[in-house]
């Protein structure tokens, strides 16, 4: 889905007349989104710019991505030459639903995070309730 | 070991299945048969400035996280910020590996060294984020799009690199 609401943007803002890339690790929906620009990067979703901790190897991607603005020559996607460890595809192509609830209050990393938005925002904002009268329950 | 299938997995047919499991009804995954349209950039990236919109449930400490169920408001996290105040929440990805390093879906601190290093000019001051699990095209197109494509050309950016998960 995410992918998806990227390749939308991506093309609404070069409508506006700005170049865009977007990074993709879900061919299939890039490609049916369709933006003007996208690098895929074969790795598992939730890594789409490489490995964590990955410093030099992330500054490699995104080098070898960004040059794709000057070199590009129409609309494409571009698979960049990296790898992640094998085997992770088997596993990733199960048929396994792993979203969790889809919760419709702000959904906090932690509970410092939750605290520091109440302090900045208010409780009527920072856990904003479902409905008018719901008791806030972020 | 090597991949016993090594094609790129094909998402769409993988969420009509666990859909079709669950009893679902399959979703309609935008079709844009047309082409896209076609922008290229005036001046070298090395003279640019990059914007930097990210659509994996990014918010900074402080400010009040996304909910998980077609969000269409979105964050801005100035481009100079401490890394250790990037936060990452969604429904749709497991984000362990995003919490340690956000820059594997928010690529802060890769897109500032390659900006020192000279191969980027310059970032744009904010960074957009939004939760990019939104089912709703209709809400996306007409609610969230139209304020990322303002903020973006208010921020004159040269250059857009967008980064789902």
């Amino acid at each position: 889905m995410c992918h998806q609401s990227v390749g939308l943007v991506s093309r609404a803002i070069e409508r506006k007349g700005v170049p865009t890339l977007s990074m993709t690790s879900a061919h299939s929906i890039t490609t049916s989104a369709n933006p003007p620009r996208a690098a895929f990067t074969d790795f598992p979703l939730g890594h789409t710019c490489g490995p964590p901790d990955r410093p030099e190897e992330q500054r490699s991607i995104m080098h070898d991505a960004l040059a794709l603005f000057e070199t590009m020559e129409q609309p494409g996607i571009v698979e960049l030459d990296y790898s992640w460890p094998a085997p992770w595809k088997e596993e990733a192509r199960q048929p396994v639903d792993h979203r969790t609830p889809r919760h419709d209050t702000p959904q906090y990393q932690n509970q410092d995070d939750r605290s520091a938005a109440v302090a900045a925002h208010g409780v009527g904002v920072a856990c904003r309730p479902a409905a008018p009268g719901d008791i806030p329950r972020c | 070991m090597a991949e016993s299938d090594p094609r790129p997995i094909d998402y769409i047919a993988l969420t009509r299945e666990t859909y079709a499991g669950l009893g679902y009804p399959p979703y309609r995954w935008a079709l844009n048969e047309d082409p896209p349209s076609w922008a290229t950039l005036g001046k070298p990236l090395s003279e640019a400035r990059l914007g930097l919109i990210a659509s994996g449930g990014i918010y900074r400490h402080g400010q009040v996280a996304f909910t998980h169920r077609d969000d269409v408001t979105h964050r801005e996290i100035p481009t100079d910020v401490d890394t250790a105040e990037i936060r990452v929440t969604h429904f749709a990805f497991d984000p362990a590996a995003a919490r340690r390093d956000p820059n594997v879906v928010f690529p802060i601190d890769t897109l500032r060294s390659l900006v020192a290093e000279g191969t980027v000019g310059e970032l744009a001051p904010m960074a957009l984020t939004f939760m990019g699990g939104i089912y709703s095209q209709r809400r996306l197109a007409s609610e969230l799009i139209p304020v990322l494509v303002d903020r973006t050309l208010e921020m004159g950016a040269d250059a857009v690199l967008l980064v789902p998960v």
